[in-house]
């Protein structure tokens, strides 16, 4: 049964009040986003430590290396996502509110990406200079971070309404997220290290994009099914 | 869980209904206990015949050697590891859609026996890989599905076990075991979609099986086992959770009756 067009224009609405809510939330408490920041760009920078400062084999190592340290960076303020709601009751009046849980899931997906991913995308350049990213490479690899961690988001999402109320639930979380990242983690590798090479990043761009609309589709409805449970 | 169940019980002229019956813990334990000690006969006769067949009479492979007999092993396992996680979504399905306390059950139950599998999966790919590909390991796609497959049924397996309240942990368990799914596809046709060092399928296929008959036959009879002991593994674990569930009640009650009486 479709709702009503009135209906669907309130559930928009509602959608935006809640994204809008999280971005005031993180920008009260700006250290959550700093501190993913920084934890993306020391793993960065840890690199080097390991496998030596040679610029070639760096500039190998850069593409897997970006995307895998914007991941771990991502995941960081995910325990959180629902648990400060959860704890203060506002989670509770949220699924009263009549909005679906799917909805509330993907308000709180972006705001988790707009709050952390977007924030990574801005250190991207610092990560990638540390790691001697090739030049022409760049644009390719701020194409593939945004999507990379919007997946991570959506997938974070499902796993913090999983394992919200869980003993360990931070522990919990990435050991259910990690796995399914892994092909996001694979496409925006090799679409970075494409463009580094001279090639064009397009289809792996592509293939991350269809990861992400299928993400986009799931991830909200598993994490509303895991949030009915609450 | 048992008064609900009850509840819903049978009113067998209806199909579904005398389906809804298996869902009542009592009867399942009454049908099971009969079966149990043919169902563990049944795996160690058909192994030992299996083992006994695959190890010392069946040839030893024109190219390989000897090592082909780990087949006899990896094999079985790696249809256990994918075939367990689709009775993982097909019992996660009937715990989310119809609340079936012995669905819940299996699934909890089901995940460490599945993530046993597929380690051994792993782990005998990995030593027939070392004499075969000349490495333990190689990131080709039919491996890293694998390994990605071990790690769900592995988060599977805690998360269903970390809440305080079961009901919660069953329920987070199953939507993580649906999302999982999409995996399962990704391990089966990952020799076909990407051109890589693990041989394509060659048993299942459409034509005729890609391997000799006398190799073939002790390989369906060591599937057969294993798949027998797997059964009974998952079903001794499910009926001793349903006991110690039942023995974890009587206890609550004597509690109570003991703090009512005091």
């Amino acid at each position: 049964m479709a709702p009503a067009p009135s209906a669907a224009r309130a559930t928009i609405r509602a959608v935006i009040a809640l994204f809008l809510r999280e971005l005031r939330l993180a920008l009260r408490h700006p250290a959550d986003t700093l501190a993913a920041v920084l934890f993306f760009v020391l793993v960065a920078a840890l690199f080097p430590f390991g496998v030596g400062p040679s610029p070639e084999l760096l500039a190998r190592l850069a593409p897997g290396a970006l995307v895998a340290s914007a991941l771990l960076a991502a995941l960081l303020p995910l325990d959180r996502l629902f648990g400060a709601d959860a704890e203060d009751g506002s989670l509770d009046q949220l699924l009263l509110s009549g909005l679906s849980p799917a909805a509330i899931a993907l308000a709180k997906a972006a705001g988790h990406w707009t709050t952390t991913g977007l924030p990574l995308l801005a250190a991207a350049p610092i990560a990638a200079a540390l790691l001697n990213l090739p030049g022409p490479a760049w644009g390719a690899a701020v194409g593939a971070l945004a999507l990379a961690t919007a997946i991570l988001s959506l997938l974070g999402t499902a796993g913090a309404a999983l394992t919200l109320g869980a003993r360990r639930g931070g522990v919990l979380l990435p050991l259910l997220v990690l796995p399914l990242a892994i092909p996001a983690l694979i496409f925006g590798a090799a679409a970075i290290e494409a463009a580094a090479g001279g090639l064009s990043p397009r289809p792996f761009l592509l293939l991350l994009a269809a990861l992400f609309a299928v993400s986009a589709v799931l991830s909200p409805l598993a994490a509303g099914a895991a949030l009915k449970a609450e | 869980m048992e008064t609900q169940n009850t509840a819903l019980a049978p009113d067998a002229a209806t199909p579904r209904a005398s389906w809804h019956r298996f869902a009542n813990p009592g009867r399942f334990l009454r049908l099971t206990e009969g079966a149990m000690p043919w169902l563990w006969g049944a795996a160690l006769l058909v192994l030992g015949a299996g083992a006994v067949w695959g190890l010392w009479l069946s040839p030893p492979d024109w190219q390989q050697g000897e090592t082909v007999r780990i087949m006899y092993v990896h094999v079985p396992m790696a249809w256990l590891a994918m075939g367990g996680y689709l009775g993982l979504g097909v019992v996660s399905i009937v715990a989310l859609v119809w609340k079936h306390p012995l669905a819940d059950l299996t699934a909890r139950e089901l995940s460490p026996v599945g993530a046993a599998v597929t380690a051994l999966c792993l782990a005998t790919g990995s030593i027939w890989g070392k004499p075969m590909w000349g490495t333990w390991w190689v990131w080709d796609a039919r491996l890293t599905s694998v390994l990605v497959l071990f790690f769900l049924w592995l988060g599977h397996a805690a998360l269903v076990r970390a809440f305080d309240d079961p009901e919660r942990g069953a329920r987070a368990g199953a939507i993580l075991a649906l999302v999982g799914l999409v995996n399962l596809p990704i391990v089966k046709f990952s020799v076909d979609w990407w051109n890589t060092l693990h041989q394509p399928a060659s048993v299942t296929r459409l034509d005729a099986p890609g391997m000799h008959v006398d190799i073939l036959l002790p390989l369906l009879v060591c599937a057969a086992g294993f798949a027998l002991l797997f059964a009974a593994l998952v079903l001794s674990r499910v009926r001793a959770a349903v006991m110690e569930r039942r023995i974890r009640a009587l206890e609550l009650a004597r509690a109570r009756r003991a703090e009512a009486a005091a």
